[in-house]
């Protein structure tokens, strides 16, 4: 206060305007630094939802699929010879369905394209599980057997509404009359709200090359717009007869996207909306995703073989990493001499940790497919390769439970004679057990997700056979995902949203486990 | 009869054999040993069962290295042998030929009664089978003789007076340490054959063609410039800083100082969730969401400046994968990495400097600002440091979502190459590394291992020094 | 010296016991909360202008915290709850129109471990000057912390070398830069948690001396547990026993002839 002019806060009661002013502007900028902080949570945050989300809404998808239902009979004449080891009378049995569907679809007689179209309804090998189970059971030749068969991929995609995006509106009863497969449908009731959707969609019958289709559906009927007005329409019959447009209310589908540009045909549309009104299209739990193993066709994949693998790897990684993992922790943190040698050895460790994966699946290729000529594609090799990749994290992990005994222990153990041995492994190892056993768990989170390394020692291979053991070909569920996701066809996604929720359900369950282990044992010196 | 010996479970019997070999060593050293506690005369140095150990120990060695060696030098001994029995027709068959052609001999060889109908191939395969079937039976017999051996001296050894529970223990030393030592070996391991096979590349591709070249082209086996791939590389890892560096900081800094520890509690579990979650997930979810959207932003961009007249034509690439989509989603996933070590750091300032600024008159913000970020700027950095290091060796997001070209593009939206995209793609299906194309994946996974233990030394270096300082 | 204090008539009132002095702060009813538990009960205590007035007690007797009420750094710490009324310049301290920020620049604080910014000696006692924007230029700046270091009698000591790390200085300097950083924005009022107890004797000698300096300009409140350091320096000492205030007074008073039993058996050395 020796110079006032000097000093406007000892000048300034609370009151002082320039002061106020300039914290005014102070609080301003710590207002906004605070959020900056709350917009980095929400980005992490919304950027973690929006990938659990869009993963989510996929295995929603895929969690049930379509099926259509056939009543077969295997007669003795045709399957007569089928003996308990010969192969799967797979084309006889697809023999049955395909004259199924022959016979309910009439028109396709004529043109073998037509025929080759329905037949897309149900691939070939859908057939296969009920082939095997034939040969499996001899005794079923001769009987009526109701089998179900996944519906083809996209069709099953245009019923879930994911591919070729419709929108449907209920007409009602209308009169109907057929010249020549053109059918005429007129009704008091106008087919004004028909109009209205359509030019929402742009869309306007006859069809012009470019833009999309509306059919128009009874019973199991089906036509194809040719023309609209408001209380007159005209279209092709796709299948089925006039007469059920006079029996039940008709229901218009407006496709806009052209049938060129969709993987369904109109159709093939019209012969599933045929099925469907029969009963026989269901839509049920997609439980092959977890009993199938892979394939081409997407209605047929599963993921059990990558599951069976990536446990095979599991099991070799977890039997080498943990206990070489604890062993090592325990050499380290109870007996090493520090000298430059464990110096070595640790700083070595840490580094490590922060090695890429994929430098270990060159480390594997090389070492493990090269020089030991271990078989490729094989658990045994990918267990191997994980298990030195996790070494670390468990040598870590356990490193840190054992620094957590208090010296105290050790010392009274060692004042009643025990050698350093005993005391490690009678005293300091059951206390730290929760503490290894959490690293453990957390390294063998680390190696399910790993897929990398996996790639380079040929873990990618198609696997269509259930490995039986550790040197088997296999796969393993993260290189399951990676080849199914970066497949053309728009029906993987959903696939591969299903396997990663399955994937992300063993991780949840290990953490869930260490998350029990950490507050049971939770113990505080 | 030899070739019968082939088809042996010969994990099984070595498994069988060392079981058998050491309790009966076990038996043979504790009997030994009692017959000592009941001649009473002199109280001896370890029990019984310490005696027991130190036997079943000098039998069980013998039978596990043979086993180790049996398993890793097998079948390629077995291959060995039978490549220099072959006859001379053989040798039109390129390495990686007659690698194939074993495959299929030995899987042929390991079902029964395989026939195939061709005779040089069945022949071959018989007398792998005879072959296979020695070395079983040499192993099998090596393993028994020599762990017997063990037996009877280590059996000879005791006596009252035998220090046997010290022995035993100094063995179990020896063996963990050799567990710590899978460490190096593995370091040891990764050095060596990344650069042995490297140097095979080298011998072939100047290193400063591959250094320094532009052009990339090795699925022909032409082109070695990896130039393009380091900059993809870099590109792809810029994009991801961009994202991860401000997000985690910002994160870390409202974590440790402003929020509540409930708060704290809830959101730093999640965030690590980020960290977590396998990384193909990650590129899964840009290649469903984050690739078709950057794609979208980027033709309507394009559009815009049609529109108005700034361009001609397209200005951004737009490709479906792109370098900017790979960054991104990397980015995310780097972000616990930043906030989780950063978040450390920050705490780990001592309260007193936090109270110096407050008693100052400092705002919060200003105290974070200007004093105890650059109080943690040693440990931000190294934290930052690990993140680049982890995003230049990021796989599969890259694999999935950043594309294949080879280019140098500074279009975020083009798509790009990265060393790690090229090292899946070159080795993915290979089996043989004898052409310049699979050694390529070996040079270019030194430059890697390289370049991220650079990082990581110099991080976990300054960690240690910010420990040392305030701990 | 009367003319420089608060406009408030009725605050600005002389203490009882001592009619000399002026009032700088005066603290009515203070209870102070960690959560459940309270540290400190019920606690009235007026400050004089200009003077050291020492605050002793045993260990855990709350004489910190209620150091740490007068300039809101217990708001810092999660959980704490302070009550009562805090007046200075008419104004409650704890109410919600005064910002911290600006009470804390009037109200500096000098800690028990001297905490020094890891920056240079220049940028320690720039920085409250330029956070509150007192200096209008760089040689504005330059003679801030050339004065402030003079006052804190550290100015030759460190002329030469002002861009050192503030770490890099002894203890007992440190503890001065810390004071002379504190200086540097002016405050009227100076609060020192037990400055000396991390110091040795001669440096401790040196911060007792500027103190005693220090007495002329500012009102200096000190916590600490040497009663020696309590009687060299200050005139007013006040005496806290399990979180209540047992008696203030003169320091010569208080240490000659305690009206309170506890006061006198801690004094002699019975407990504490």
């Amino acid at each position: 206060m020796s110079d006032p002019s000097t000093s406007p806060m000892a000048n300034a009661p609370f009151a002082n305007e320039r002061v106020l002013k300039r914290l005014r502007r102070r609080r301003a900028a710590d207002r906004r630094f605070k959020w900056y902080g709350r917009m980095a949570i929400g980005f992490a945050l919304a950027a973690l939802t929006l990938l659990l989300g869009s993963i989510a809404t996929q295995a929603v998808s895929a969690a049930t699929y379509h099926v259509v239902t056939f009543d077969l009979s295997f007669d003795k004449n045709t399957f007569g010879d089928v003996q308990p080891d010969s192969p799967p009378p797979v084309d006889r049995v697809y023999g049955l369905v395909r004259d199924d569907l022959l016979a309910e679809f009439p028109e396709t007689a004529s043109s073998p394209a037509l025929r080759h179209d329905l037949l897309g309804l149900v691939t070939r090998l859908a057939v296969l599980p009920v082939a095997k189970d034939l040969v499996r059971k001899p005794a079923e030749i001769g009987t009526k057997r109701r089998v179900e068969l996944p519906l083809s991929d996209d069709l099953d995609l245009f019923l879930k509404g994911a591919a070729a995006r419709h929108l449907t509106v209920p007409v009602g009863r209308v009169k109907a009359e057929e010249i020549a497969g053109n059918v005429t449908l007129t009704s008091e009731a106008t087919f004004a709200r028909l109009i209205a959707a359509a030019s929402l969609e742009n869309m306007q019958p006859p069809e012009m090359p470019g833009t999309g289709s509306i059919l128009m559906t009874a019973g199991r009927s089906t036509i194809r717009l040719d023309s609209l007005a408001p209380s007159r329409v005209t279209g092709t019959l796709l299948t089925g007869t006039a007469q059920d447009f006079r029996t039940y209310p008709a229901r218009a589908r407006l496709i806009p996207a052209p049938e060129s540009e969709r993987t369904v045909s109109d159709l093939q549309i019209a012969w599933l909306l045929a099925l469907k009104a029969d009963g026989r299209v269901l839509r049920v739990p997609h439980w092959s995703l977890l009993t199938h193993t892979d394939s081409t066709q997407p209605e047929l994949a599963g993921a059990l073989a990558a599951i069976i693998g990536s446990l095979l790897t599991l099991l070799v990684t977890a039997s080498l990493a943990i206990p070489v993992g604890i062993l090592a922790s325990i050499y380290l943190e109870e007996f090493a001499p520090r000298n430059r040698i464990t110096g070595l050895i640790e700083v070595n460790i840490n580094n490590l940790a922060a090695v890429p994966s994929i430098v270990f699946g060159l480390l594997g290729a090389a070492v493990f497919l090269g020089a030991f000529g271990l078989p490729r594609s094989a658990p045994v090799v990918g267990g191997l390769v994980l298990a030195l990749l996790i070494l670390p994290v468990v040598i870590i992990a356990s490193r840190a439970a054992l620094k957590a005994v208090p010296q105290s222990i050790r010392d009274a153990a060692l004042a009643i004679g025990a050698s350093r041995m005993q005391t490690v492994f009678h005293h300091v190892m059951p206390l730290a057990a929760p503490g290894m056993l959490t690293g453990a768990i957390l390294g063998m989170a680390r190696a399910l997700g790993e897929t990398a390394p996996l790639l380079l020692i040929g873990m990618v291979a198609f696997v269509a056979e259930v490995p039986r053991g550790p040197t088997d070909e296999a796969t393993a569920l993260p290189v399951l995902i990676y080849s199914w996701a970066t497949q053309a066809e728009r029906a993987w996604e959903p696939m591969t949203g299903a396997v990663i929720l399955i994937l992300l359900a063993f991780l949840i369950a290990m953490n869930g486990v260490v998350v029990f282990l950490r507050r049971k044992f939770e113990r505080r010196w | 009869m030899l070739s019968e010996l082939g088809h042996l479970p010969m994990d099984f019997l070595l498994l069988a054999a060392a079981v058998t070999l050491a309790s009966f060593g076990f038996i043979a050293g504790r009997l030994r040993a009692e017959q000592f506690s009941f001649s009473g005369d002199i109280h001896p140095n370890s029990r019984p069962n310490a005696h027991g150990y130190f036997v079943l120990m000098w039998s069980l060695v013998p039978v596990v290295l043979i086993g180790l060696g049996y398993v890793l030098f097998g079948e390629g001994a077995s291959r060995a042998i039978l490549r220099s029995e072959l006859p001379e027709g053989f040798s039109i068959l390129t390495p990686g030929e007659l690698t194939t052609y074993l495959d299929t001999v030995a899987r042929a060889a390991r079902m029964p009664d395989f026939l195939s109908g061709e005779r040089v191939f069945d022949t071959v395969t018989e007398r792998y089978g005879e072959i296979r079937g020695t070395v079983n039976m040499v192993t099998l017999l090596a393993a028994c003789a020599l762990s017997v051996a063990g037996m009877f001296v280590a059996r000879r050894c005791l006596s009252p007076g035998f220090r046997a529970r010290q022995h035993v223990e100094s063995g179990i030393e020896w063996f963990l340490f050799l567990c710590a030592a899978v460490a190096i070996a593995t370091t040891v391991g990764i050095v060596a054959s990344l650069v042995f096979e490297s140097l095979r590349f080298f011998s072939e591709v100047p290193v400063w063609d591959f250094v320094l070249g532009t052009r990339w082209n090795a699925q022909t086996n032409a082109e070695f410039g990896a130039l393009p791939l380091f900059f993809g590389t870099f590109m792809i890892s810029f994009f991801a800083m961009m994202i991860a560096a401000p997000v985690g900081l910002y994160a870390a800094i409202y974590l440790s100082e402003y929020a509540s520890s409930q708060v704290r509690a809830i959101i730093k579990p999640v965030l690590e969730v980020l960290a977590g979650i396998p990384t193909v997930v990650y590129g899964f979810f840009a290649l469903l969401v984050i690739a078709p959207a950057v794609r979208s932003v980027a033709l309507w961009i394009n559009q815009m400046l049609i529109a108005w007249g700034l361009a001609d034509g397209a200005v951004l690439a737009a490709q479906p994968t792109s370098a900017l989509a790979a960054g991104i989603v990397m980015g995310i996933m780097v972000i616990p990495f930043v906030s989780s070590l950063s978040d450390d750091v920050i705490r780990a300032v001592p309260q007193s400097l936090r109270d110096g600024a407050y008693a100052m008159g400092a705002t919060k913000s200003e105290a974070v600002r200007q004093v105890i970020v650059p109080a943690a700027l040693p440990g931000i950095i190294a934290a930052l440091l690990l993140a680049v290091s982890r995003a230049i060796g990021e796989t599969m997001i890259v694999v999935m979502a950043a594309g294949q070209r080879a280019q140098i593009s500074t279009d975020p939206t083009s798509d790009l190459t990265t060393i790690t995209v090229q090292i899946v793609a070159l080795l993915t299906g290979e089996s043989e590394f004898d052409s310049p194309k699979t050694l390529s994946a070996f040079a270019l996974g030194l430059v890697l291992f390289i370049v991220t233990l650079l990082f990581n030394l110099v991080a976990i270096n300054v960690v240690k020094r910010f420990r040392e300082k305030y701990e | 010296m009367d003319g420089t204090l608060g406009n408030s008539a009725a605050e600005t009132g002389v203490l009882p016991d001592a009619p000399n002095a002026s009032v700088r702060m005066s603290c009515r009813n203070i209870n102070v909360f960690y959560g459940e538990k309270q540290a400190i009960f019920d606690v009235s205590l007026q400050i004089a202008d200009r003077s050291v007035t020492a605050l002793i007690g045993p260990s855990g007797c709350g004489k910190s915290t209620f150091l740490r009420c007068l300039n809101r750094m217990n708001d810092t710490i999660e959980g704490c709850r302070v009550e009562g009324e805090i007046m200075m310049e008419g104004k409650d301290i704890n109410s919600p129109a005064i910002d911290p920020v600006l009470l804390r620049s009037r109200v500096g604080m000098v800690f028990q471990k001297p905490n020094p910014f890891p920056k240079s000696i220049y940028e320690n006692i720039a920085y409250g000057p330029r956070i509150h924007g007192l200096a209008q230029g760089r040689e504005d700046m330059d003679e801030i912390v050339e004065k402030s270091l003079r006052r804190a009698g550290l100015w030759e000591e460190v002329k030469d070398r002002l861009n050192l790390a503030g770490t890099s200085l002894s203890g007992g300097q440190q503890q001065r830069l810390c004071i002379a950083r504190a200086i540097a924005v002016r405050p009227e009022v100076i609060l020192m948690d037990e400055p000396c107890s991390a110091l040795d004797p001669i440096a401790t000698a040196r911060i007792e001396e500027l103190i005693d300096d220090l007495r002329k300009r500012y009102c200096i409140i000190i916590v600490t547990h040497s009663m020696q350091q309590a009687a060299r320096v200050s005139q007013r000492t006040a005496f806290f026993h399990l979180g209540s205030l047992v008696e203030v007074g003169d320091t010569d008073q208080i240490f000659t002839s305690p009206r309170d039993r506890r006061t006198e058996d801690y004094i002699t050395g019975r407990f504490g």
